[in-house]
């Protein structure tokens, strides 16, 4: 990954300008989008030998032009295609003069198409809207680089077969479609915040990429309050993570951090950000959970947490966007205000909820509030249960170490003590 | 999201079936895969030579390897081949699963694979 080098950094941010230039131009999405990652790859193989070139978006613009001509030129049958749906994708000429940052967010909302499954969005966002190559995309998803190859084209030949064109969503399609390019910035952010591993230096980019997008949908869309609120919520997540691995990469859970590596100007960000939104914009999920995390970085030690104030916005999250996780949080909550015995009163209501009741979330959080019950027992045998539903490496060694601290600070209690 | 999708083999249950019933199940095995591989979901599938080739592989205490046969050659059951994919959720890896002939004869166990391997340190 070349993802911190200069040059790269520009090469990455004009790939989608280039690419936007050159399908208003010709027309074309899949055509234009391959010819500028070959330009991509190009510079991948040749810069390191080469060095590179003085100015990189113009060598881009200059290179993909000249690439797409080829292919272009190479193909009867596909000048035959070519003319035939030579409106399919040609749009955007009643516009007035679009600038780079217009045709990357238009390019955004192409990807994030609703004929696409999200991990075809996902990886379609990363290619053509955030200048990875095919191969950067594969490692830091842990597959084979022709598996991520094929999704990327079949996923281009859907948004082809939907009939989708170069320009922003309507006014009657703009709320489902800022919903949807939302949700892939959201998974975006999460894949690159929860995995540990996999690629290290790809990760974290895959959290700034959906920070820069989100920052992009934002300034584009500035009255959108879940717009807003997802940023906030990606800045206000994203300041914790200096603390939130231990030295051996291990999770630091939240009310164990230290609050000094938080990063405070980016705090700072956010909660201007989310207060700002929630004084003017109709409330949603993603400002009700920036603000919930606005308020677990406002508190400067884990005991200053406002808890009553979290447990009312897991309240009101819970009558917007009904779902049994966002239970299990405010059960957490519920326990911080009103003591285990009120938060596992309120578990047992969606203990039989098919889309939590066998996930390692629920036997967590169950054991988490059985410890605070002082049920040490259950609170273990919970633990483990969770450690073996869980199917992320470093969240089942968290869950692990939970256990075993427990065991040790309560050797002789019951049968699960003698393990 | 990966998963593996394990198909165990089970010598009287595959002994029972027919030639040209074999042949028409490889053939839609094949199909599927393909299938699988342009939509990007496939990441693998490999089919698990004989357990006669089996070869277990142990450290001894002296830090010595010592390799021996496959100690599974009495069992009944084995692990025939398995299919890696990596697909939106679990409701898809099932509906993989299903759609392998496999699944019409043996069954298709399906198990998430953890997220993910350290690689990266």
């Amino acid at each position: 990954m070349n993802g911190d080098d200069p040059g790269w950094r520009e090469l990455r941010l004009a790939a989608p300008v280039v690419l936007g230039a050159l399908v208003r131009r010709h027309g074309h999405f899949d055509e234009c989008e391959d010819a500028v990652q070959e330009a991509l790859v190009a510079a991948s193989s040749q810069w390191p030998r080469t060095g590179r070139p003085a100015n990189p978006t113009a060598w881009l613009r200059t290179v993909a032009t000249r690439r797409l001509v080829d292919r272009l030129r190479g193909d009867a049958a596909r000048r035959r295609r070519e003319a035939r749906d030579a409106h399919a994708t040609r749009a955007g000429e009643d516009r007035g003069t679009p600038t780079g940052e217009d045709d990357t967010l238009t390019l955004l909302f192409l990807c994030c198409h609703p004929a696409l499954t999200p991990p075809s969005q996902v990886a379609l966002t990363l290619r053509a809207v955030a200048g990875l190559t095919t191969a950067e995309i594969a490692r830091a998803f842990l597959v084979p680089e022709p598996t991520m190859a094929q999704r990327i084209s079949r996923a281009k030949r859907q948004v082809k077969a939907a009939g989708a064109v170069f320009a922003m969503p309507g006014e009657h399609d703009r709320p489902a479609r800022v919903a949807a390019v939302n949700a892939v910035l959201y998974l975006l952010f999460n894949e690159g915040h929860t995995a540990s591993s996999g690629e290290e230096l790809v990760r974290p980019q895959l959290t700034a990429e959906a920070i820069r997008l989100a920052r992009l949908a934002h300034r584009a869309l500035p009255d959108d309050g879940e717009v807003a609120g997802l940023l906030a919520l990606m800045l206000l997540t994203e300041a914790r993570r200096p603390a939130r691995t231990g030295p051996a990469g291990e999770l630091i859970p939240l009310a164990e951090q230290d609050r000094s590596r938080w990063d405070a100007p980016m705090i700072a960000e956010g909660i201007a950000l989310i207060t700002r939104t929630l004084a003017r914009a109709p409330v949603g999920p993603y400002q009700l959970q920036a603000a919930i995390a606005a308020v677990h970085d406002e508190a400067a030690t884990a005991e200053e947490t406002d808890w009553p104030q979290i447990l009312a916005l897991y309240g009101l999250l819970e009558r917007v966007a009904p779902n049994p996780v966002v239970t299990l949080n405010r059960a957490v909550a519920l326990t911080m205000v009103h003591g285990p015995d009120a938060g596992l009163a309120l578990l047992d209501t969606i203990a039989h909820d098919p889309r939590v009741a066998a996930s390692h979330r629920y036997a967590s959080v169950r054991a988490h509030l059985l410890e605070l019950a002082g049920d040490t027992d259950g609170a273990l045998a919970a633990y483990e249960d969770a450690a073996r539903r869980t199917t992320s490496t470093p969240e089942r060694r968290h869950l692990l170490g939970r256990a075993a601290r427990l065991r040790q600070r309560h050797p002789a209690d019951g049968p699960c003590g003698a393990r | 999201m990966k998963y593996m999708l394990l198909i165990y083999g089970n010598e009287e249950r595959w002994a029972s079936v027919g030639r040209e019933e074999f042949e028409r199940i490889v053939a839609e095995t094949d199909a599927l895969n393909r299938e699988l591989f342009e939509s990007g979901e496939l990441v693998g599938a490999y089919g698990v030579a004989d357990q006669v080739n089996a070869k277990v592989v142990r450290v001894d205490d002296r830090g010595v390897p010592v390799v021996s046969d496959g100690p599974y050659a009495e069992a009944k059951e084995y692990l025939g081949s398995f299919t890696i994919v990596d697909c939106e959720n679990l409701e898809r890896a099932l509906e993989i699963a299903a759609r392998n002939p496999a699944a019409r004869y043996v069954g298709v166990e399906v198990r998430p694979l953890m997220h993910e391997a350290d690689v990266g340190s």
